[in-house]
C-alpha cells in the first residue's frame, strides 16, 4: 500500500493546513468508508504554563469547548453529536489537541466550529468556575483516588528535571486551578491560541480542492496575531542518580519508574527512533528481554514496561523527552533486586546488541501497528497533525516504519549503553495501606 | 498572563461580524457494506468473514462462550486464559510470540463469567501464520507445569492490584447487589482460589470448555471472505467437539431497590453504579431505547451530563449503557463524584430518572440522538478493528452483518412516541444499585435523603 502524500496549505493569518484525503485526487481505487477527521493542533502545552498556575494548559482546553461567538455553552457538543460525530481534545507536553470525527456530510459543519472557537471563545467566570470543578473530579478519577495515579508522568519528571517547565505536575494542584482567573484565560488565549501558532488537520472522505475552499471560507478572516517565540525547555541532564519515593495510600503494590532523557526527538531522529526499537526489544511481547528475564525467568515483577515518552507514545514531545521503564513488584522483592536485573539487561544489549530475529520482530510490528493506527481516523487526523506540528512534516508519520526498519544492532547497542545509571532519576511507589478497605 | 497587553475576555468573544450562521449539513454518501461471509462449519464454530478497510491487516476476534457453575471455576479459567498462549507441541511461548511477531502479528486471551476471548491482528498477508498459531493453541495447548505455576504467582498479585482499582470494587459490588451470587457475578476470581490452581486441572477444563460448537470467528480486513472461510475450515479440522461451549445461565430480571453505600477506607471520590432491566437487543422496541438511552444519559449531549458535569460540575464523566448478554439486556447508569457532592448527585440522578420517565423528550433531543447513533455506527465500524468488534458483540446475541446493515433504517423510523414509551424504563423505582465511598462522610447525608442502605 502507497501512503498518500498529504497536501499542505498555509491561510495568510499563518494557519498551517495538512490535507490527507483517503484517495488521490482522480484515483480508480474506491475511497474509504464516508467519514472525515478534522484536528486542530495549538503550539502549548503544560510546559508552557507559568508558575502559580500549574494544570492550565489543560483548563484552558476545556473551556475551548465552552461556547464561543455564534455557540452558545453545550452548542459544540451538541453540534457535533447531533451530526452523528464525535469529539475530544487532549492536553500534551507541547502542544494541545482537538478533535471531531463525523459523517463526511457534516465536514463543513466541523470546520465552522472549529474557527469560530478560533477567532472568538466565550470566555466566562461562570464556565470557568464550572470547569474547575470538572478538572478537579478528572483528577480524583485519574490520579488521587486511584493505586499507581500518575505514575509516573506525573511523580517522574520532579525527580529527573530541576527547571519548572519540565518537572511541574500538568494536571495542576487543586489550589493553583482554584486561583485561575477569566483574564489568565484572555491572556493564555491571546498568547497561544493565534491562527499562526496552530495546524488544521482534515483526513479521510474529503476532495482536497473542496476541503481547502471550505477552509478559506471559515479561518480566512480569523485575524492574524503575533506568535510567541517558542521558548527552549532544555536543561543539563542530571550528572548523577536523582532517587525519590512516593506514599501511594491506594496501591497494593510495591512499583519503581526508571527515568532517562532522550536523545532531541527532532534533532537527532534517528538516535530518538534507535531508543524506541530498543524500548520494543525489551518489553514488547513475550519473547522480550524484560519479560523474559523479569517476568517469567526470575518471577521479580508482576509487570515491566519499557518507553520513549512521558505519556506512553513516542515521538509525542519536543526535547527534553523522557525513557521510562515500570515496573510493579512484590514486597517480598527488593526494588533494587528489579533495577539491577533492568541495568544487567541494558549491558548485555550494550555489549551484544539485539539479534537480527529481535529486530525484524520489532520492524514487522511497528509497520503493522502503524497500518493499524491509520485505519482508525482518530489516530491518523492526530499523528499527522502532531507530526506537522512538532517536525514541520506530517509525512514523517508514512516514513517511520522505514526508519524504524533501517535502525541497526549497533545503534540500538549504543541507546541501551546511553542508559546510565549515574545519569537517571528512580522513583519509588511505597503503598502505605495494609488493605484497601472494607470490600474484601 | 505571558501576554503584557492582552485583550479582554469580552473583546476576545465578540467580533465586529457577530454570530454567524450554522451551515447545514451536505447530502450524506452512503457507504458500501462490507463483503461478508457468515457461516457455520461442520465443527459447530461460526465464521464471520469480512473484506473492509484500505490498510493490509487483518482483525481476528473469537468468542468461546465459557460459562461454569462451580466456584472454582473462575480461577481455572482465569489461569486457562493466561497461559492458553504458553505452549504447545510445537511451540514454546517465545517461538509463539516470534511466529507472530513475524507477521506484524499480535494474540491475547482474556475471560470473564460470560466468554473466553481471543483478540488478535496481522498482517493480512500473513493471516495463515496467525491463524495456525491460533489453533495450534485451540488443539494443543500443553499448559506447561512451570508457565501455570508462574502465572498463578503473578495472578494473585495482579488480582490485589485489581481489587484496588475503584472501578473494579464498584462493578464487583453491583453484580452482587442485582445477581447475589449467579455466576455472572465472579469476574474476578478470589486470589486463594488461583492459588490452588494446577496445570491438570487447566487442561481439564480446556478438553470439556475450549469448544468450537457455539463458538464464533470474525475476521476483517484486506482478505477475500470466501477464501478465508475455506482457509478457516482446512486450518480448524482439527478442532472439533460433540457438545457445544457453554453459554451462561439465564439472568434474574433486575428489580428496583434501595442502592446500597459500601465503604471504602480513604477514598476522597464515590463510584455512583446503578442498574435497571431493559430489553435485549434482538427486541424490536431496542432500536427506540436506545434512542432513549442517548438522550438520558448514553452521549455527552444528555440530559444526565448536561446537568452533573455541564451545569453542577459534579463529575468527570456520567453515563448510560446497556449490558446485552444472549437473551437479556440491562441499563447501566454510572459516575464518579467527590465524597462532598456525592448525594447532592445521587439526588440529581434520581430527579433525571424521573423526569426523564415523566417528561418525553423533545423532538430536538430526539434527532440529536437519532443521528448521533446512525453516525456513531458508521464512524464505529469504519476501521477493521471497529467492525470487528462490533461484529463479534451483535454476533453473541445471534446476529450480524444484515442487521448492521439494517440498523439505521431502523433507527430512522423510530417515533418520538416510541422513545417516549422506552424512557419508561428509566422509573426511578426500576433502579438498584451501590455507592462506594467514604462511609463516615457520606453516611449521614445519605440516609437523610433515604432509599440507602448503610453499612
Amino acid at each position: 500500500m502507497v501512503e498518500p502524500q498529504p497536501h499542505r496549505v498555509t491561510l495568510p493569518n499563518g494557519l498551517r493546513v495538512v490535507l490527507a484525503p483517503d484517495a488521490e485526487p482522480g484515483s480508480t481505487e474506491p475511497g474509504g468508508p464516508p467519514v472525515v477527521g478534522v484536528s486542530v493542533h495549538y503550539d502549548v502545552g503544560f510546559r508552557s504554563e507559568p508558575e502559580g498556575r500549574t494544570g492550565f494548559a489543560h483548563l484552558f482546553e476545556h473551556l475551548m469547548f465552552q461556547g464561543s461567538e455564534s455557540l452558545e455553552k453545550l452548542a459544540h457538543f451538541r453540534h457535533v453529536q447531533g451530526s452523528g460525530g464525535i469529539f475530544n481534545g487532549s492536553t500534551h507536553q507541547d502542544y494541545t489537541d482537538y478533535f471531531q470525527v463525523l459523517p463526511s456530510n457534516a465536514l463543513e459543519r466541523a470546520l465552522f466550529l472549529e474557527a469560530d472557537r478560533m477567532r472568538a471563545p466565550r470566555l466566562t467566570e461562570e464556565n470557568l468556575r464550572n470547569q474547575v470543578d470538572v478538572v478537579k473530579e478528572e483528577i480524583r478519577l485519574n490520579v488521587l483516588n486511584r493505586p499507581y495515579g500518575g505514575f509516573p508522568w506525573i511523580l517522574l519528571p520532579p525527580v529527573l528535571y530541576s527547571t519548572f517547565a519540565n518537572a511541574h505536575n500538568g494536571y495542576g494542584d487543586f489550589t493553583d486551578l482554584e486561583r485561575a482567573t477569566v483574564d489568565d484565560c484572555a491572556a493564555f488565549f491571546d498568547t497561544f491560541y493565534a491562527p499562526g501558532n496552530a495546524v488544521l488537520t482534515i483526513t479521510g472522505d474529503i476532495d482536497v480542492d473542496q476541503a481547502t475552499d471550505l477552509v478559506h471560507k471559515h479561518f480566512g478572516d480569523v485575524p492574524a496575531r503575533s506568535v510567541p517565540p517558542r521558548p527552549s525547555f532544555a536543561e543539563p541532564a542530571p550528572s548523577g542518580e536523582l532517587r525519590d519515593r512516593h506514599r501511594d495510600p491506594h496501591a497494593p503494590l510495591p512499583a519503581v519508574a526508571l527515568g532517562y532523557r532522550l536523545p532531541d526527538p527532532v534533532g537527532e531522529l534517528d538516535e530518538y527512533l534507535a531508543n524506541v526499537v530498543l524500548a520494543a526489544v525489551l518489553s514488547d511481547g513475550d519473547a522480550s528481554r524484560l519479560q523474559q528475564r523479569l517476568v517469567y525467568r526470575d518471577s521479580l515483577v508482576v509487570d515491566v514496561q519499557a518507553g520513549a515518552g512521558l505519556m506512553g507514545a513516542p515521538l509525542d514531545a519536543r526535547d527534553p523527552d523522557t525513557f521510562t521503564v515500570t515496573a510493579i513488584h512484590s514486597p517480598e522483592v527488593a526494588t533494587d533486586r528489579v533495577i539491577d536485573a533492568v541495568d544487567s539487561e541494558l549491558e548485555r544489549l550494550a555489549t551484544e546488541g539485539p539479534s537480527a530475529e529481535e529486530l525484524s520482530r520489532v520492524t514487522a510490528r511497528w509497520a503493522a501497528g502503524l497500518h493499524r493506527d491509520h485505519d482508525r481516523l482518530v489516530s491518523r487526523t492526530l499523528d499527522l497533525g502532531s507530526a506537522e506540528l512538532l517536525h514541520g512534516r506530517a509525512e514523517l508519520v508514512g516514513e517511520l516504519p522505514g526508519r524504524v526498519a533501517a535502525v541497526t544492532a549497533e545503534e540500538v547497542a549504543s541507546a541501551a549503553k546511553a542508559l546510565r545509571p549515574e545519569a537517571r532519576a528512580v522513583l519509588e511507589i511505597e503503598p502505605t495501606s495494609e488493605s484497601d478497605g472494607g470490600t474484601a | 498572563m505571558t501576554s503584557a497587553t492582552h485583550r479582554s475576555a469580552e473583546r476576545i468573544g465578540s467580533t465586529e461580524l457577530g454570530p454567524r450562521p450554522l451551515p447545514p449539513l451536505a447530502e450524506p454518501r452512503a457507504g458500501r457494506q462490507p463483503e461478508t461471509v457468515d457461516t457455520v462449519l461442520d465443527n459447530g464454530l461460526r465464521v464471520i468473514a469480512a473484506r473492509h478497510g484500505a490498510v493490509p491487516m487483518v482483525e481476528l476476534r473469537l468468542r468461546i462462550p465459557f460459562a461454569g457453575e462451580d466456584p472454582g471455576h473462575p480461577a481455572r479459567a482465569e489461569v486457562l486464559a493466561e497461559t492458553l498462549l504458553t505452549g504447545t507441541r510445537r511451540r514454546d511461548r517465545v517461538r509463539m510470540d516470534t511466529d507472530l511477531a513475524a507477521v506484524g502479528g499480535t494474540l491475547q486471551a482474556t475471560v470473564d463469567p460470560e466468554r473466553l476471548s481471543i483478540t488478535g491482528d496481522a498482517l493480512a498477508d500473513g493471516m495463515e501464520t496467525l491463524l495456525d498459531v491460533l489453533t495450534d493453541a485451540l488443539t494443543e495447548a500443553s499448559y506447561p507445569e512451570h508457565e501455570v505455576s508462574g502465572e498463578r504467582d503473578r495472578l494473585v498479585e495482579r488480582i490485589t492490584v485489581a481489587r484496588s482499582q475503584p472501578r473494579t470494587i464498584a462493578r464487583e459490588e453491583l453484580q452482587r447487589h442485582r445477581y447475589g451470587d449467579h455466576p455472572f457475578v465472579r469476574e474476578v476470581p478470589q486470589a486463594a482460589d488461583v492459588a490452588e490452581v494446577t496445570a491438570e486441572q487447566v487442561r481439564q477444563l480446556h478438553r470439556e470448555a475450549v469448544l468450537p460448537r457455539g463458538s464464533t470467528l470474525v475476521l476483517v480486513g484486506d482478505i477475500d471472505p470466501e477464501r478465508t472461510v475455506r482457509t478457516v475450515r482446512r486450518m480448524t479440522s482439527e478442532w472439533h467437539s460433540a457438545e457445544a461451549a457453554r453459554e451462561l445461565p439465564a439472568l434474574p430480571e433486575v428489580k428496583g431497590s434501595d442502592v446500597r453505600l459500601v465503604h471504602r477506607e480513604g477514598a476522597v471520590q464515590s463510584q455512583l453504579r446503578f442498574s435497571a432491566q431493559a430489553v435485549p437487543r434482538t427486541d424490536e422496541r431496542y432500536p427506540a431505547l436506545q434512542i432513549a438511552n442517548l438522550v438520558f444519559g448514553g452521549y455527552f449531549s444528555s440530559r444526565l451530563v448536561e446537568n452533573i458535569r455541564e451545569d453542577k460540575g459534579y463529575t468527570y464523566g456520567a453515563h448510560s449503557a446497556f449490558e446485552f448478554t444472549p437473551g437479556n439486556g440491562t441499563v447501566l447508569v454510572d459516575a464518579d463524584t467527590a465524597s462532598e457532592v456525592t448525594a447532592a448527585a445521587l439526588l440529581e440522578i434520581r430527579y433525571e430518572l424521573g423526569r426523564f420517565a415523566l417528561v418525553p423528550p423533545s423532538v430536538a433531543e430526539v434527532e440529536s440522538a437519532r443521528q448521533y447513533a446512525i453516525g456513531g455506527l458508521l464512524t464505529s465500524t469504519s476501521s477493521q478493528s471497529g467492525l470487528a468488534s462490533t461484529l463479534m458483540n451483535v454476533a453473541s446475541v445471534g446476529l450480524g452483518q444484515d442487521w448492521l446493515s439494517e440498523h439505521p433504517e431502523r433507527l430512522r423510523a423510530v417515533t418520538r412516541e416510541q422513545v417516549a414509551e422506552a424512557a419508561r424504563w428509566y422509573v426511578p423505582t426500576a433502579f438498584t444499585g451501590i455507592v462506594v465511598g467514604d462511609a463516615e462522610q457520606l453516611g449521614e447525608q445519605l440516609r437523610g435523603l433515604g432509599g440507602v442502605t448503610l453499612p
